[in-house]
């Protein structure tokens, strides 16, 4: 199932992501996908999420389509040059997944590999261009590919609370020139500013899903507000976390913020992002609480 | 040492029109420059009666021995309107630095091996031969930006600064700020093809 069809029936989009473990047993990783089976469109694999070494995102993806999943093959810049991407991406195409995420990648100096070689050989707007160049029969390089060419829903991310938002907004622009098809954002916590955003995106006419990370507890909402780009958890939300200690331990807290939010934001894109981080047992019950 | 050649004309002849400034300079000592590649474009210019100057200087790079040097023809710059160097990448992000105005590089730092010249500044130039500094407002991406990222900002800055230093400014919130300025942001959206690691 390619995303753009949902998009174009004009559904709710529902995805949420899974990150891979560290280390070779996929068994908890699969097991978590099940808790989601049937209330997600689409499975979300992160591609060494924070610069932290794990199991493979292409493997993951297609431990998901073996098992009646459909996976967003997230693809990272910061590992791979352009002989590695392309030919992930065509054994991507060859295992059956039909949608990409592309993106920069964090730097390896924030992950568990500090002293990596930083790769970014392509970006996330160059990344776009040779998978449409891929998909119209060629490599990066205009040597013809053997056969059919790979087919591909593609999407981007962007930050749409960022301040300032303008960089946000050019290399958004940029990317749906090179071919994206939808985009996923960083955690939002702010529905004016999402508003705002979605206001000066309007013109583009682009699906937009908008991503919710759950918030666990008051310490993480504070490390988000000093160490996350583009995000910002208001004192409002802060403070519901401290009132209730014991509900906020057990995730009932984020679960009605989070769920709260989607009912907020859902009149104004196409769809939603979930990035529970580990939590994925509860996103059936935010599902049902957001009333989809 | 440090080799430069001239790039393609179809990247600077936007600026080959009346109130043109030349800046040529003439070296560091061991410094390889297109000069007659140069030469050349000058006579042209002359025989098309396209009214520009040219300015000689050398060590553009020393930021402050270039400020001071440019103080006498300060009244020369601002009633230009295109501001045209041939230098390596250092110098001409040092003279779009100050100047407010449409400063193209006319040329390529190569890369070759050793240790190249004196930059007395924070400027650096990685030599990568393909010069990008015309889209990016005289502001280099591989140097300022920790991904050397060639089609804008990754999402990781906040508050103006990068992801792996919290005293680092984001480059290319830089080159933005410097693009808006200088009235060309939409240079931004000129799609920037993957560097070409075969030059060096």
């Amino acid at each position: 199932m390619f995303l753009r069809d949902l998009f174009k029936q004009g559904k709710f989009v529902i995805t949420s992501e899974i990150g891979p473990p560290k280390g070779c047993e996929i068994e908890e990783t699969l097991k978590e996908a099940e808790m989601i089976r049937g209330k997600v469109d689409a499975i979300n694999v992160t591609d060494n999420q924070s610069s932290v070494m794990r199991f493979g995102s292409l493997a993951t993806c297609h431990l998901l389509i073996e098992k009646g999943f459909d996976p967003v093959f997230q693809v990272v810049c910061r590992d791979r040059n352009r002989i590695a991407l392309q030919s992930d991406i065509l054994s991507a195409a060859g295992l059956g997944i039909k949608n990409l995420l592309l993106l920069t990648g964090d730097h390896p100096l924030l992950g568990d590999h500090p002293d990596a070689k930083p790769v970014f050989d392509l970006d996330s707007v160059s990344l776009i261009h040779v998978v449409k160049q891929l998909e119209n029969g060629t490599d990066m390089m205009g040597n013809k590919l053997v056969g059919e060419p790979p087919k591909f829903c593609i999407g981007a991310v962007v930050s749409p609370c960022a301040e300032p938002l303008d960089p946000q907004l050019f290399k958004m622009e940029k990317k749906i020139k090179q071919g994206a098809e939808f985009f996923q954002t960083q955690a939002v916590y702010e529905p004016d500013k999402f508003a705002k955003f979605m206001d000066k995106v309007k013109s583009w006419n682009i699906p937009i899903l908008v991503g919710i990370v759950i918030l666990k507890s008051v310490g993480m909402a504070k490390y988000m507000n000093e160490k996350v780009a583009g995000v910002h958890v208001p004192d409002t939300l802060i403070e519901e976390l401290k009132k209730d200690k014991e509900k906020t331990k057990s995730g009932q807290t984020g679960v009605e913020i989070a769920a709260r939010l989607i009912k907020e934001l859902k009149p104004l894109c196409q769809g939603v992002h979930l990035m529970p981080l580990g939590w994925t047992d509860k996103v059936p019950e935010i599902l049902k609480l957001a009333e989809l | 040492m440090l080799i430069t050649e001239i790039k393609p004309k179809e990247e600077f002849d936007i600026v080959l029109k009346d109130n043109l400034i030349i800046i040529i300079c003439k070296g560091c000592k061991e410094i390889y420059l297109p000069v007659v590649d140069i030469n050349n474009l000058i006579n042209e210019l002359k025989e098309k009666k396209i009214k520009f100057d040219t300015i000689n200087v050398d060590y553009l790079c020393n930021h402050e021995y270039t400020k001071l040097r440019t103080i006498n023809l300060k009244e020369k710059i601002d009633n230009a309107d295109n501001i045209l160097v041939f230098s390596c990448g250092v110098g001409v992000q040092v003279v779009s630095s100050y100047i407010n105005k449409h400063v193209v590089a006319g040329c390529n730092t190569l890369y070759i091996h050793g240790f190249q010249g004196l930059t007395p500044f924070i400027i650096n130039c990685e030599q990568c031969g393909q010069c990008f500094l015309n889209y990016t407002g005289g502001l280099c991406p591989i140097t300022a930006c920790s991904k050397s990222l060639l089609n804008g900002p990754c999402g990781g800055a906040k508050n103006g600064k990068c992801e792996i230093d919290p005293e680092k400014e984001c480059g290319w919130e830089k080159i933005i700020d410097r693009l808006q300025k200088k009235n060309q942001i939409e240079l931004l959206q000129i799609y920037q093809n993957p560097r070409k690691y075969s030059l060096k």
